[in-house]
């Protein structure tokens, strides 16, 4: 079986070691991106952009629960924006909460988890591993 | 330098989506609507500005004009999200602010689809939606409004609270798509879409158009036409500062805030001088965040100020006496000319039931996602 592929440029899947989310970072105002650019949008400095892992520790910043969406799409599903530790704001679908407002606190601690991307599969019949966010 | 007037002005009462006709054809009725406002014809227009997104690339301008008189003006096709309108507009004001022209048409006219909008799959590999959560409009303006009540601790009904004002609004506009009284039970209790949006907390899509004829302070006294003019006293034009979480989460606060600020020093008035506002109410979650970009009231000010009914016609400062998006409707290009036109309609005293008393000042804005920012604040002329 073939590798599955990444379901955006910014996770990367090591050949050896665990995947990860990777920012590029401004060396002259820290400004943090996902995936790679020449110049900072923030302070317009050239060729200054260097990678770095993200944190796949965070805390939840907002969210909001998806109950109608486009044919095909699972609802109802946490559409979340989390905070990582060490700089880098991610949004993705929160998973292990249920989808109510009173069960889910913004703030809240949580993790990225790495999983199939809920059997999606592209027109060639490739997989694709995808990034999730889950309480801890 | 002298100031632009709008002179004439008007809007196509707005309908369901897909029910309208042509789009050069819905452009050209509102055109002629705008032109007979005023007593003044496609002649007589030196340039024209047209709004539209769903057919930016198809001359959307020329094609109206080819319905109502190929004079050979110059045209411009303007496409900036939901700003497109208004940046038509602020166009055709700067072009006369210049001196280039005394006497321009600014048109917004567009044909809606149904559904969501938003959240468009990628051009390779897998749809994204719902796997890395949603970039529907519903969730990523109801994300925006979730920031608002994580930092002030707002509320469900607070958010459902703007839908109730702003359909009670619109039962006094026979424009509007809907007239109809929606209570708090029913908009709390309607469909969800994405929490705290309920459907009645989403904007309306709708068929429409809106149209403005602009006019030096000059020529404007010389056709006699100051009786029912409006001062188009400031017209600002920002686009989004560089914020952290941009990326993931559109920031609408910021180039509101800045152009907010501009627009007051440029017609020299302040929040508290304005009689109405016309706000960018795309959700409901929205209108909120937009009290306090606007100066309306403090920061973590605009729950209570919604609860306390100052935004509400006979309140100190009323919002969206139109309907608001969320239920006079949001046709993208429209939009940002329509809520001038509901600006001026009440500067000139001619809003009806809805009327603001002594109206003098108002101030219209719109966020396009991406973003653009637009205000305009206008001032009765006579």
């Amino acid at each position: 079986m073939s590798k599955p592929l990444p379901v955006v440029d910014f996770l990367k899947i090591p050949d050896t070691g665990d995947p990860y989310l990777e920012a590029h970072k401004c060396g002259v105002c820290s400004a943090i991106y996902l995936g790679a650019r020449e110049v900072c949008a923030k302070c317009s400095t050239r060729g200054q952009l260097a990678p770095t892992r993200l944190a796949n520790q965070g805390h939840l910043y907002v969210y909001s629960i998806v109950h109608r969406s486009f044919p095909g799409v699972d609802v109802p599903y946490v559409s979340a924006i989390v905070d990582l530790e060490g700089g880098g704001t991610v949004k993705g679908n929160l998973i292990g909460v249920e989808p109510d407002p009173a069960k889910i606190k913004m703030g809240m601690p949580v993790r990225v988890v790495y999983k199939d991307a809920l059997g999606r599969k592209d027109r060639d019949g490739n997989s694709y591993l995808s990034y999730f966010f889950e309480p801890r | 330098m002298s100031d632009v007037f709008v002179v004439g002005i008007d809007m196509i009462k707005f309908m369901k989506a897909g029910t309208g006709p042509a789009i050069d054809v819905l452009g050209a009725q509102v055109a002629l609507m705008a032109l007979d406002d005023c007593g003044l014809k496609i002649q007589d227009m030196e340039a024209m500005y047209c709004g539209n997104l769903g057919q930016a690339d198809a001359m959307v301008g020329q094609r109206v004009l080819q319905q109502i008189g190929q004079t050979g003006i110059a045209v411009v096709n303007c496409a900036n999200a939901c700003a497109t309108g208004a940046t038509a507009f602020r166009e055709g004001w700067m072009a006369i602010k210049a001196g280039a022209y005394d006497l321009v048409l600014a048109v917004g006219v567009e044909k809606m689809g149904s559904g969501l909008l938003g959240g468009g799959g990628g051009r390779t590999g897998i749809s994204k939606e719902g796997l890395l959560g949603s970039m529907t409009m519903p969730a990523v303006f109801a994300e925006a409004g979730q920031e608002h009540a994580r930092k002030y601790g707002t509320t469900f009904e607070q958010f459902a609270k703007v839908s109730v004002k702003n359909h009670h609004h619109s039962t006094m506009n026979p424009k509007a798509m809907y007239q109809i009284e929606t209570p708090l039970e029913t908009v709390m209790g309607a469909e969800m879409i994405a929490y705290p949006n309920t459907k009645l907390m989403c904007s309306v899509n709708v068929d429409g158009a809106a149209a403005a004829v602009l006019c030096s302070e000059k020529k404007a006294k010389e056709l006699g036409l100051m009786k029912r003019a409006v001062r188009v006293k400031a017209s600002v034009m920002t686009s989004d500062p560089w914020q952290e979480r941009d990326l993931v989460m559109p920031d609408v606060n910021t180039c509101t805030r800045v152009a907010a600020k501009k627009a007051y020093e440029m017609a020299g008035v302040g929040p508290s001088d304005l009689n109405l506002v016309e706000l960018h109410d795309c959700f409901a979650t929205a209108e909120l965040l937009h009290y306090e970009n606007l100066s309306l009231c403090g920061d973590g000010e605009a729950g209570h100020m919604i609860d306390s009914g100052a935004v509400t016609l006979g309140g100190k400062i009323p919002v969206n006496l139109s309907g608001g998006l969320l239920s006079k409707g949001h046709p993208l290009g429209a939009t940002g000319i329509a809520n001038i036109y509901e600006i001026s309609t009440h500067l000139r005293g001619e809003a009806g039931k809805r009327q603001v008393p002594n109206a003098r000042f108002g101030l219209t804005h719109v966020i396009g996602l991406g973003s653009a920012c637009a205000i305009h604040i206008l001032e009765k002329a006579a």
